[in-house]
């Protein structure tokens, strides 16, 4: 059943780069593709799933499986709530010898009614994973069993890692919520203003930083899905006028599904970036009135987008002078680099390259119309670069700063190079307006920390430059003043 | 030691677990792999496993950690794993070259039960490239056992496929030291610096000081970069004695006696005066030497050291939870300054630790800590225990693996007198910094409570952000 529901994920009609593919290639799924054994890999199906159901704050997310998935996973991810914990508790079967000789059904189905007793959520989330997968438990059962004895909503995940990647693993997420908990409560509030926001996880409680936009111009989120939501809010999520996407890799099955079954538009969107934002906006405005809203909110989105672009871009000139010259190598997922990319420019740096790894044609397209927009300098698109070829290009002064997710960060250190996270790990907002400008001062930050100066200089003792042959750990341009 | 009688050890009879404390044996196991030089850990499983647990031991060291994956999935895991083990050697060796190889197995593999002894012979008779490379096969099930169980299977696996059996010449000034994950870095440095001022030298097993104590190298380097010596291991027979330290390196040093004939010294422990002043006559012994000047001046400041904190030991009430042996360690530690453990929380069964000066050590996970550990001065746990400390209201010591949120913890010591006098005075200082939260006139903020939480369940969706 499991492989029923991965083959039709593989299948998304709207999936830019499923339509580009054969039929024999589209079997083959996107799930299995770059697992390579013996070469970087990243997290699993299971991962994804929870990556994108977490965030769901007042329900219990119980994994089922031994202690490797959610033992050496909990809390990890730095996404925020206004108020419940439960989501951060880490609940788990911790499967042990025994419970896999035997079949761990039963267990799972006591841990289920301890949270019930314990913690009295509105509803679980149940989590598959590889060992009970292999065994045969059939959480589905279970959950359906237990839904039904213990009166609230008891929601299967099957994700388990070994059928994909994290990617997958979001889509299979979005799966459960559009298969058990999307349109099971009516809420008596619907209104023509209201939309869901799908892919927003309010990593480093972003979310924060666009919501007061919403509120201004009383766009309602009926629920963002999944960043810092409730469960009645996602069960209500289909009475929403329009469903931005913000990643459509990520859940697209979910605003297909959405759309077939409740008729609601989708777009894809991004909150990064000020151009990005303000073509977000005004998305969202235009689609809410072609679905009923008053022609007012395309006239008061213009003006609050003027009015935020204005004060974001002076605020962010202060910056310039600190930033103007300094080399930036981008290293993300993907869809981040070309949002950000104008703006790094607009402070007169200059973006070296930036990495498409996860991209589709169409972001690749973007990213290169945004590096070509630099003053005759263009950057370059780089797919993976292994780590060895990374620390040369500082090493070698290519690069001023990093921006990648926490895993490449010693890369750059090691090789004495400024780095910021902008992955799921990192501390700051950067979403919004308000988000670019917290980028652009926290690029500040790092890269004119004076701790650089310091830890370039070479000892007292060393000679300024190495044995001929051997490149100089610091390039001349870069070393301190005497 | 003490005149209670012994601990009950209490196996939590829950079914679901809250707030995990244990992380997965195949974690120990890479990170033992970590501690030798030029190695590359290899996880037989699907991608998941190895990405969570390169993160975490990223975040805890905050350094870079090679750690790769035999890319298991559904239809190969049905099939059996020998294409995928052997391609991902043969990527590995193409793209790094390691000197070892360290192959863990993981929940997913092991449940299928494969015979990855006859697949690495089938595979190393199909690829002579691989004749160079050193491959350590350990047996790590995600459903038994921890942290330190992995660790401990993981170097008894070094010890029987790297150190070859029977006699050979000894070297009168070689030690060999099995240590504990209990260990940081910086206490297998201090080690060495022990046992090198009484003339010996030690060959550390894992050395994790080599490859996570955080220097910069000249290249960047695909595999561990440092760590003990492939050589080193192999001659390990040479060694005039084994010192094997904590309970989980116990079954390591009864292989490498068995396959060598050097006899192994126990230590439950080397932090503690009574602890460390065993290590040092064992030192002595071995070396013939006298105890360093340096050293009986430490002790002697570790004298003083316990005498000043005593006061601010003696009385109050502690939660202590971690992996036995870390447990063993700190429960001594502050048993033996008049604390009382209150509560005592480990990951997995270890009978030994009803010898701790506590009423009962539950076998179980951070919620059973937080709910017993009411009224406590202080928690002593890894960083997964921040919420759970607020929960009880009880200010956290961060102590174990992980510990995601605060710098330096790989430098850390508690090892030695010098080690067991800082942690000491680290100890005492949070309960004095306890306390006076605890009496200042705005107390610590209330805990999280269940019927805030569900109160909250009703939210209008408006109330986001
Ligand atoms: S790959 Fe499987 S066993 Fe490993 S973490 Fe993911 S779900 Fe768990």
């Amino acid at each position: 059943m499991i492989s029923e529901k991965i083959a039709s994920v593989f299948n998304e009609p709207d999936c830019e780069k499923n339509r580009g593919k054969t039929a024999g290639e589209r079997k083959k799924g996107c799930g299995t593709k770059g697992l390579t054994p013996g070469a970087a890999a990243g997290g699993c199906a299971f991962d994804g799933a929870k990556i994108a159901l977490q965030p769901v704050t007042d329900v219990v997310h119980l994994v089922h499986g031994p202690i490797a998935c959610e033992g050496n996973s909990w809390d990890t991810r730095n996404v925020g709530t206004s108020g419940p914990l439960i989501y951060r508790w880490g609940f788990t079967t911790d499967l042990s010898e025994m419970d896999v000789i035997h079949g761990g059904e039963k267990k799972l189905y006591r841990a289920i009614k301890e949270a019930v007793a314990k913690y009295a959520p509105p509803a679980i989330f149940v989590y598959q994973t590889c060992v009970p997968a292999l065994i045969g438990d059939d959480i589905d059962q279970v959950c359906k069993v237990a839904s039904e004895r213990l009166g609230l909503p008891v929601v299967p995940v099957n994700a388990p890692g070994f059928v994909g990647s994290k990617n997958l693993g979001n889509k299979l997420g979005a799966e459960a919520l559009l298969a058990h908990v999307i349109g099971t409560i009516e809420p008596s509030d619907a209104g023509p203003t209201d939309i869901n926001i799908i892919g927003e996880y309010n990593v480093a409680g972003e979310f924060a930083l666009v919501k007061p936009l919403f509120d201004e111009l009383g766009i309602r989120i009926r629920a963002c899905i999944t960043g810092n939501s409730r469960y009645r809010d996602l069960a209500g999520a289909h009475t929403a006028r329009v469903n931005m996407m913000v990643c459509s890799q990520a859940m697209i099955n979910l605003g297909r599904g959405m759309r077939e079954r409740w008729g609601i538009p989708y777009f894809e969107g991004s909150f990064y970036g000020i151009g990005d934002t303000s073509q977000t906006l005004r998305t969202i405005a235009t689609l809410l009135v072609e679905r009923g809203a008053t022609a007012d909110l395309i006239a008061r989105t213009e003006a609050l987008i003027a009015r935020e672009e204005a004060k974001a871009w002076a605020a962010m000139a202060a910056y310039r002078p600190r930033l103007a010259g300094k080399r930036v190598l981008l290293y993300t997922g993907g869809v981040k680099s070309w949002s950000v990319v104008h703006a790094l420019q607009e402070m007169g740096m200059e973006v070296v390259g930036t990495s498409v790894r996860k991209s589709t044609e169409d972001d690749k397209a973007r990213a290169r119309a945004a590096l070509d927009q630099n003053t005759g300098k263009v950057g370059e698109l780089f797919g993976a670069i292994a780590n060895p070829e990374m620390y040369r290009m500082f090493r070698d002064g290519e690069a001023d700063i990093m921006l990648s997710g926490g895993r490449s960060q010693f890369v750059a250190l090691k090789a004495r190079t400024a780095w910021m996270d902008i992955n799921q790990e990192r501390h700051h907002g950067y979403a919004g307006y308000d988000g670019m400008l917290e980028l652009v001062r926290q690029m500040d930050i790092e890269i004119n920390n004076p701790v650089w100066a310091q830890v370039r200089a070479p000892a007292p003792w060393d000679p300024p430059a190495a044995s001929p042959g051997v490149t100089p750990l610091i390039p001349a341009g870069r070393r301190a003043a005497p | 030691m003490t005149l209670s009688p012994p601990a009950t050890l209490v196996r939590s009879r829950k079914a679901l677990t809250v707030s995990p404390l244990k992380t997965s044996a195949p974690l120990g196991a890479a990170m033992a792999f970590m501690g030798i030089d030029g190695c590359l850990p290899l996880f037989h499983g699907a991608q998941g496993c190895t990405a969570f647990s390169l993160v975490m031991m990223v975040r805890h060291f905050r350094e870079a950690i090679p750690l790769q994956t035999t890319a298991m999935n559904e239809v190969t895991t049905i099939l059996g794993g020998l294409e995928n083990i052997e391609q991902a050697l043969l990527n590995i060796t193409k793209r790094t070259h390691p000197k070892v190889i360290g192959l863990i197995t993981t929940g997913l593999t092991e449940t299928r039960g494969e015979d990855m002894v006859g697949d690495l012979k089938t595979i190393r008779q199909r690829n002579p490239v691989l004749d160079d490379t050193v491959v350590v096969l350990t047996s790590t099930p995600d459903f038994s056992g921890g942290l330190e169980t992995g660790w401990g299977k993981a170097v008894s696996a070094m010890i029987a496929t790297l150190v070859p059996a029977g006699p050979q010449p000894r070297d009168a000034e070689r030690v060999t030291v099995l240590a504990g994950c209990h260990l940081t870095p910086g206490d297998i440095e201090e080690l060495r610096d022990i046992i090198e001022a009484f003339g010996l030298r030690p060959t550390i097993l894992p050395d994790l000081s080599g490859s996570l104590d955080g220097h910069l190298p000249e290249t960047w380097v695909p595999t561990t970069l440092g760590g003990t010596p492939l050589e080193e291991i192999q001659t390990l027979g040479r060694a005039a004695r084994t010192i094997a330290i904590g309970e989980h390196m116990r079954i390591s040093g009864a292989l490498l006696e068995e396959r060598t004939g050097v006899p192994t010294a126990f230590l439950d422990r080397v932090t503690g005066l009574e602890a460390v002043d065993t290590l040092m006559s064992l030192l002595a012994e071995i070396s013939g030497r006298p105890v360093p000047m340096r050293l009986r001046r430490q002790r002697s400041q570790l004298i003083d050291a316990l005498m000043d904190s005593h006061f601010s030991f003696g009385g109050t009430r502690l939660a202590l939870a971690g992996e036995p042996d870390l447990v063993w360690t700190l429960g001594t530690l502050v048993s033996g300054l008049g604390a009382r453990l209150q509560a005592v929380v480990t990951s997995v069964d270890a009978p030994f630790l009803a010898g701790l000066d506590t009423e009962e050590v539950v076998v179980g996970d951070l919620e059973d800590l937080a709910e017993r550990a009411g009224g406590c001065d202080l928690m002593i746990a890894n960083a997964n225990a921040r919420l759970p400390a607020e929960r009880a209201g009880v200010a956290l010591f961060r102590a174990g693996f992980p510990i995601l949120d605060r710098l330096g913890v790989a430098h850390r010591v508690a090892l030695g007198y010098r080690g067991t006098r800082d942690t000491v005075f680290a100890l005492g200082n949070a309960l004095i910094e306890a306390a006076q939260t605890a009496h200042a006139p705005t107390a610590h903020p209330a805990n999280t409570n269940r019927a805030e939480e569900g109160a909250d369940h009703g939210r209008s969706p408006l109330a986001l952000g």
